[in-house]
Formats: C-alpha cells, structure tokens, sequence
C-alpha cells in the first residue's frame, strides 16, 4: 500500500471563518474515529482535490474535494439537494463521463492507482453502483443477479457455476428467503424495496471492492429501509461503502464517517457521531439541526 | 502533486486501449466492427449517389432545358426541355396540399381536442395509420376506379364519343396524392398538440375562451412550425411519389388542357411531372433518353433535398422556441 | 351533461366540423377497399382459390386479357398469379431481412457509438436516403448497377444455362432487393434509433456500472429491451416493400419468372416482377375489363396485406411504448 497523507479539509476562502482549522482537526477525530467505528482497513479510494463542471454552469458542481474512503467503513455523504453528492459518488467509477460536457480535474485514487489510468471496464467491476431508482433490467430475479457474472465472462458461464453464486449473493442481500421459490419471476414484479435489495445482490454477485449507493432508500418504505441499512451495516465488513442520504437519522445510523457537503464544497468530513453532536462549522451544524436544507 | 503514483503508474493511452479491449468477447469486437462499417457504408453510399446524381445533374441541366418544353422525338437532341413536367410537379404539390392540409390538421385536432366517442377516435387513428402503410399503387388504382366513375366526368374529360369518362388530370391526381401527405401531417400535429401542456389550454379556458377560441387563438398558432413540418414532408412525398402520377395524370409530355375553359381547362387535363417524366424516359419508359431523365432526377432532388433542409431549418427554429415554455 | 347544451353553438359546430373531417378520412378507406374489391371481384369469381396458384405462363394470360377486347369471355380471366406474389415475397422478405440486420447496427452505431460529430452527418444522411424518390434508385439502378452486373457479375456460361427460358442481362433479383433494402433500411432506422434513445438511462447505466463493456451493455440491455421495436420496424418495412411498384418495374426484368434459390448463384440474376409493379406496368390496358379485374385483385391483395402489416406494426408499437413509459 502507498502512504498517502492524512485526510485534509479544505478552507475555501469564503467560508474561512466557519471552517476549523485542519490541524486541530487531525488531533480529535481519529481516535474517536477508532473508537466509535470498530475495524478500519486501509485506504481503498482516495478523492484527492477532485473537482468536477458540467458545460454551461458557470460554477463547478463539485470544488476541490478531498476525502479518503477506508476498507470496513461506511462513508456518507450528506448536504442540501443540488450541492454535488450525485456528482461526486459518480465520478469514482467514472460514470459521470457518460454525461456530454462533464469535466474532472483532480485525481480518483484505487488502491493507489489513478482510475484514469485503469481499464475503465476493470474499474467498474472492482467499484460499483446502486441507483437511486431501483433498476432491475427487465428480465428474469436469476438472470438479474447472473446478468454481470454472464457479461463480465469472455465465454458464458453455464448454469451450474451461476446456481451457487446467484444464491450467495441474493442471500448476502437478504432476499434469498423471498425469492427462493420462484427466480424465474419478471423481476419488474417485485416490489420496491425487494428490487433496490435485488440490484445490490446483483452488484455482489460480482464482489466489487468499493461500493456507491446514491439514496438507495429513498424510494423505499420504512421497513424495507430498515432491511436495506442493516445489509449495509453487515456489508462493511468486506467492502468499502460510500452512501449518499437525504436522511440524517440515517447517515447517523449507517456512517462511520460523515461528510458534509454544501454548494460543491466539502464542508465537513468527521466520523459520525463527532459530525452530529459537536459540528465544527456553523452551516454543518445549521443543517444538522434542520435549519436549513 | 505530493500523492504518489501507485504501482499501476502511468499507462499510455493505446496500453489502456488495448488492456480494454481485452476484456471483450472476441465476437463483440466483429459486432463494433461491422456496426462502425455499417454506418460509414451508409454515409457513403449516399454521398456517392449524390455526388453521382450532382455529376449527372450538371452534367446535363441548362437553363435551356429548364425553361423549354419538351418535345416528342426519337432522339435525345430533340426532345426539348423539362418546363412541363416542373409546373406539373408544383401544381400536383399545391392541389394536393391544399386538400391535404385542412383534412389532416382537422383530423389532429379533432382527435386530440375531442375526440369523443373514443372508438371512432381509435378508428380514426388506425384508419390514418393504414393510409400510411397502403401502397400508393393501390391508392392510385383505387383514385382511378373512382374519377373514372361518370359522376366525376367534370375531374377530367370524356371521350369525345359520349365513351367512358377517362379519369386521368390534375384534379385526379393532385386529389388522390393528397392521402400521400395526410399521414405525416396528422402524425406531427398530433404529436405537438399533445405536448401542449394542460396548463396552457386551462388558462385559455379560464379566461372564458371556448374550445374553438382555444383552438383558433391559443393552440393553432403554437403548433404552426409542427404543421409546417409535416407539410413539408408531406410535399416531399407528394413530389416524389410516381405510381399515383404515372396512373391518374395521364402522362402526357406537355400540360394538355381537359377542356376549352382557361385555367380550370389545364386542371381537366393531363400532364407530367418530374417523377413520371424520369420513368418514362428510362430505358424502361419509352422515351429512352437517359440524359433528360438524369437532368429531372436532379431538379427533382433539388426539390427534396430543399424541403429537407427546410424541415431541419423550422425544426431547429422551434427547437429554440421551445426552451422558454 | 347539462354543461354541453349551454356551450355555444359555434363550439359544437366546430366540433362536428373536425369530426366531419377526422371521419372522412375514414370513409376514404373503407371507400378504398370496397371500390377495389368490387373491381376485383370478377377475377376471383373466375378463378376461385386457383388465382394464387402457379402452373401457367402469368404473362401470357395478361397478354391474352388485353386481347380479349371489351367484352370477354369468362375463359379471358384466367390467372394463375403465384410468380408474381412469390416475386413480391421474396425481394420482401430479403430485402427487410438484410435490412433489419443493418438498420440496427447503423443505429446502434448512431445512438451509442458514433461520435457526436459523425452522429450529426449520419443522422441528416439516413434522413435524405428515407427522402429519396424511388423512380431515382430506379433511375441509378437501371443506368449503373444493372450494367454492372450485366458486365462484371454475369458470365457467358450462366447466360447460356438458363437461355431457353429466360436471358439474364442484368435487370433482376439482386439489384431489387439491393435498392428496396437501401429505400427500407432508412425507414427501420428511424424507429430503432428513436426506440434505443427511449431505452431508461437507467438500465444503461446500471449495466455498465456493473462493469460490463460498453456493447455488451448495449446488446444485452438496450438491444433486448427494444426488440418490440425491431419487430414493429421490420413489419412497417414490409408494408412499404410489398408494395413499392415503380423502383422495381424498372430493374426487376419485369418477368413472370420466379427465381429458385437452388439454381445457385444464377438465382441472384434472375428476372422477376411482383405484384405491384405488374400493376404499375399493366395499368395502360386497364380499358380491357378482364386484365382491370385482375389489375384490382392484384391491388386488393397488396392492400389487405399492407393493412394487416401496418395495423399489427402499430399496435406492437403501441405496446412497446405503454412498456418502456416507467
Ligand atoms: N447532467 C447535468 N448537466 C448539467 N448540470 C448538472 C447535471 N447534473 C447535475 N448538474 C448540476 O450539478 C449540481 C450538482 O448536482 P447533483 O445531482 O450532484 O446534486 P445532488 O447533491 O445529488 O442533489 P440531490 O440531493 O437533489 O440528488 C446541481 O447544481 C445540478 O444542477
Ligand atoms: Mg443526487
């Protein structure tokens, strides 16, 4: 592993005065950090002064932002709607490239390697996707969760060598029990909250490193979110997780780490409980406490 | 930048390439091989065809053979000019649009403003869709069943022996090539009809409007630019279909009056048109002169390509329109 | 209810007016059906199922209608039609087969591969080559490619083969069903283009956030979802295969032969006509009332079979848009 510096936030002119110095930063958190978030592993995805404009807006929708996402931990990203977490978490697959006109500068660590100089398919499978909107393709539960094993193979894997994998990653999502029965249903009949769990057990089938959920819950009913964060929780352990939320109860229950952005800028990045019960920056703490938002 | 370069370093562009493609199936890369072939085939066989037809074109056109008669003749040398068969082409566009017009956009609003009972709306829509999709052969052969009836002996003309009615003119033509254009016309008025927000049309409402005021001073003048798209391809259609023409105008190589009564005469009678003058000057057709049949072809497509841009242009124009709605 | 009586009289008319004219469109076609099938009537009567069967000379029997003069006998309205609906199936079914296969990976070329800047020439291109008169392929068919293939595809051997019944030079199946694939693929593209762009972004993007290539993602999600739409595109394209008469009256060899794939490569230069074109070439002689009777049996075969085809490519289209509207 390369050693990278430790996590810095930046002070953006502007807001200089709200902002903590990043000095006394590095004293308090990490070992609160360690304390309240139990096995961090080493830094898998580092988002080094990335910033991203979309044609025909005359400020960036992402500035300068800094922050390290860790093996074992949940990253969330908070901040009003418009303020660039979408942006963000799609720029680190590179899926923001899809979009004619966006631009990146800065550079997207993987393990080390900048994603612009891996294979952009190879960084894909090794960084993966949930949606806001729940998108199952329209075929088959089994043929959705066999869909990335079937495509990513050069030669078509039979169904013997899917049988298993499909099972293990459909239980890992916590939906085996549901949908056991049948695998062949169309899997647009499911409902939401089964087609959100359907589309993380298709990104598992493939056991990416690094996983990005852009408010997957959002379309969901509570107990469905509740189903889906407690897969997160479990999921820590063996990826690296970075969610976006609207929800702050969430983000509270979800994140390890929290960061707060606003406008494009990193506002705040803190380890969760430190984010919520003492925010250094006043607009971190207008917008914990729901003034604004 | 103080960060490091991992172990993956620095790759050169065609080593990203390369590692890329790797991970595809060999069968993939014929299919982006053969999808890339496909379309620059077909750029370029319609770049040859018209670079081939402009050739031709220049080769051939004059402004002599564009302003001169044709002629009856044996060779090419004397079989004059195209004039006949460009009025031919512009009168058949504008009776046939003139009927077209007032039906389709008749039938568009009717459907998306009314369009109670619901049955006969979906009659209606199938009914247009099957005009869309009929061979014009059978619709010209059906226009000649009916001109040829006696009740429409004032469309064209009568044998002088009190024989059959002979069912081919202007008016025959240009009225049965008028269902040619109903299609594109009622398919683009609808569909901008439709994307009248709701909003718009309640406001006029609110104000006390009826639906005819609506519909006259609100959404007519909105979805003029769609109209004028789909009556411009509806032109482009009317000009270059040929089956219609070769059976209902007759065709004859110079404008031939039906009767003696000025203008209305020339409605009556026969005449060609830059697609039926292109046939018949084939070596298929009689005339075998390839050259006058090359020089219609040009000005024929000049007219289509003229109503392309023309689409492409109010298109555009609306497109720019639309932004503030 | 008590609403509409109140409503002034000049919105009621106006309705009534538009209605009027939505309805008369209607009343053209049934017009349309019921003229040409009363037209065609008397053919059928005489010939009964035996009018699409094969067997006699179709030419000669046309021939023999004209002479028949004004008022023939029932014996003048044999036809045995099968060359002539086989010539229609067959550059039909080649043309919109060859075509289906090039209009989806021009438009996938189109909506996923090219580059905006090749995007913004392809799509005006397909657009002028789905305007383009068909008497011009007609025209550049009868002047270029059948010479060509008289001069560099034809041998002596083959021309000799065949010479007791039929010669080859030039005009025939391949030019046809290679220009009536040019005239349909524009067609097909539009609506395949039109149904890969519908296609949710986000089953594309979830594909290949799955890291799966890019044609891959293309193929197994986008290419999939549309298939509908590709059924609809090629049914639509027959509709106006079957019933293109002018383009191939003039490089078909206007024959009623029918070609027969296993004569071998000789099959590809082999005369036809189908059965629009015999109406387009036949309909001088429409004053003999045996060959106008059959003229409009052949044309109420064309339009019951377009109108099968455009109404069932319609309402899979139709489908296909209540399915992707998520
Ligand atoms: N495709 C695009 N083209 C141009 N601008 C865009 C595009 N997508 C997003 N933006 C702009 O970039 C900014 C950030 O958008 P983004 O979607 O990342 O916000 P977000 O934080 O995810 O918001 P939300 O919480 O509402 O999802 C916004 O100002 C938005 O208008
Ligand atoms: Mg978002």
């Amino acid at each position: 592993m390369a050693e990278f510096p430790p996590p810095v936030r930046r002070i953006s002119s502007e807001q200089a005065p709200n902002v903590v110095d990043p000095a006394t930063r590095q004293e308090i958190p990490e070992p609160i950090a360690r304390a309240l978030a139990p096995s961090y592993g080493p830094e898998r995805l580092r988002i080094d002064e990335v910033s991203i404009h979309y044609a025909g807006s005359a400020r960036p929708a992402v500035n300068r932002v800094t922050l390290p996402v860790r093996q074992g931990e949940v990253l969330a990203l908070i901040g009003p709607s418009g303020c660039g977490k979408t942006t963000l978490l799609r720029s680190l697959n590179r899926l923001v490239e899809l979009t004619p006109g966006a631009t990146r500068d800065g550079r997207i660590l993987l393990d080390g390697d900048d994603i612009d100089q891996l294979e952009i398919t190879r960084l894909r499978r090794r960084v993966s996707m949930i949606f806001q909107q729940p998108n199952p393709f329209p075929m088959s539960i089994f043929d959705n969760v066999a869909y990335a094993i079937r495509e990513q193979a050069m030669r078509r894997p039979g169904k013997a060598v899917l049988q298993p994998r499909v099972e293990k990653a459909l239980r890992r999502a916590g939906l085996w029990d549901e949908v056991a029965d049948d695998l062949g249903r169309p899997a647009l009949r499911l409902s939401g909250g089964q087609q959100q769990r359907l589309c993380i057990a298709r990104a598992l089938a493939v056991e990416p490193d690094v996983l990005l959920m852009d408010e997957p819950c959002s379309a969901l009913d509570p107990i469905s979110t509740g189903v889906v964060e407690e897969l997160i929780h479990e999921l820590r352990q063996n990826l690296a997780i970075v969610i976006v939320t609207h929800n702050l109860a969430q983000a509270r229950r979800v994140g390890d780490h929290v960061a707060f952005m606003y406008l494009g800028d990193l506002v705040e990045y803190a380890p969760t409980e430190e984010l919520f019960t003492n925010p250094r920056a006043d607009r971190t703490r207008d917008y914990v406490q729901g003034a604004f938002g | 930048m103080s960060v490091p370069v991992g172990p993956g370093g620095r790759r050169s562009r065609r080593d990203r390439l390369l590692g890329e493609l790797r991970l595809w199936r060999p069968l993939d890369l014929i299919g982006v091989g053969a999808a890339w072939l496909v379309g620059i085939l077909l750029v370029l066989v319609a770049a040859s065809l018209l670079i081939y037809m402009g050739y031709r074109g220049l080769q051939y056109v004059n402004l002599d053979l564009l302003f001169s008669r044709p002629q009856p003749g044996s060779d090419q040398s004397q079989t004059g000019g195209i004039l006949d068969p460009i009025v031919g082409t512009l009168m058949i566009i504008v009776i046939a649009t003139a009927i077209a017009l007032p039906l389709a956009v008749g039938a568009a609003l009717w459907i998306v403003e009314y369009g109670k009972p619901r049955w006969l709306a979906r009659v209606v829509e199938s009914g247009i869709e099957v005009i869309a999709g009929a061979p014009s052969i059978a619709i010209a052969i059906f226009g000649l069943a009916i001109f040829q009836l006696p009740m429409f002996s004032w469309a064209s003309f009568s044998a002088a022996d009190g024989g059959g009615v002979f069912g081919r003119s202007f008016i025959a033509a240009g009225t049965v090539m008028s269902l040619i254009a109903v299609p594109s016309i009622f398919a683009t008025t609808r569909e901008a009809l439709q994307s009248v927000p709701r909003h718009v049309r309640e406001a006029s409402y609110g104000l006390g409007k009826t639906r005819w005021a609506t519909i006259r001073r609100v959404l007519l003048p909105t979805v003029r630019p769609d109209i004028a798209t789909g009556t411009a391809l509806g032109m482009g259609r009317i000009a270059g279909d040929t089956a219609i023409i070769v059976l209902l105008l007759g065709a004859t190589l110079q404008l031939q009056a039906g009767t003696d009564i000025p203008g209305i005469g020339t409605l009556q009678g026969t005449g060609s048109t830059l697609t039926s003058y292109v046939y018949n000057n084939s070596p298929t057709g009689e005339g075998n002169a390839p050259e006058k049949a090359y020089a219609a072809a040009f000005v024929l497509m000049l007219l289509i390509i003229a109503l392309n841009v023309l689409v492409a242009f109010i298109g555009r124009r609306r497109a720019g329109n639309d932004l503030p709605r | 209810m008590l609403r509409s009586l109140f409503r002034p009289l000049t919105d009621r008319r106006a309705e009534r007016m538009l209605g009027a004219t939505a309805v008369s469109v209607v009343l053209v076609i049934v017009a349309m059906i019921v003229f040409i099938a009363i037209e065609a009537w008397p053919s059928f009567q005489h010939n009964g199922l035996s009018w699409f069967g094969s067997g006699k000379d179709v030419d000669a029997e046309l021939g023999a209608m004209v002479n028949a003069g004004a008022d023939p006998s029932g014996d003048a309205y044999q036809l045995r039609a099968w060359p002539l609906l086989y010539a229609t199936a067959l550059t039909t079914v080649l043309a919109v087969g060859l075509g289906v296969f090039i209009a989806v990976l021009a438009s996938i070329f189109i909506v996923e591969l090219a580059p905006p800047r090749v995007r913004s020439i392809v799509v005006p291109v397909v657009r002028l080559l789905a305007a383009v008169p068909s008497v011009v392929y007609g025209l550049i068919g009868i002047l270029v490619l059948v010479p060509f293939v008289n001069d560099h595809l034809i041998n002596e051997g083959q021309r000799e083969s065949v010479s007791y019944v039929i010669t080859l030079n030039g005009p025939g199946l391949l030019v046809s069903v290679v220009l009536l694939t040019l005239m349909i693929t524009p067609i097909m593209i539009s609506i395949v283009v039109d149904a890969l762009t519908a296609v949710p972004r986000g089953w594309r993007e979830g594909a290949l956030a799955l890291g799966v290539t890019r044609w891959r993602a293309v193929m197994s999600v986008s290419v999939r979802a549309i298939r509908p739409a590709i059924v609809a595109a090629a049914v639509l394209a027959s509709a106006r295969a079957l019933g293109e008469a002018i383009m191939l009256s003039m490089v078909s060899g206007s024959k009623g032969f029918s070609p027969q794939p296993w004569d071998g490569l000789i099959f590809l230069f082999e005369p036809l006509r189908p059965l629009a074109a015999t109406i387009a070439e036949q309909s001088e002689g429409i004053a003999a009332p045996a060959l106008k009777s059959s003229i409009y049996a052949m044309a109420l075969v064309l339009l019951v079979s377009s109108l099968f085809l455009s109404i069932g490519g319609s309402l899979i289209k139709r489908r296909l848009r209540l399915g992707t509207a998520r």
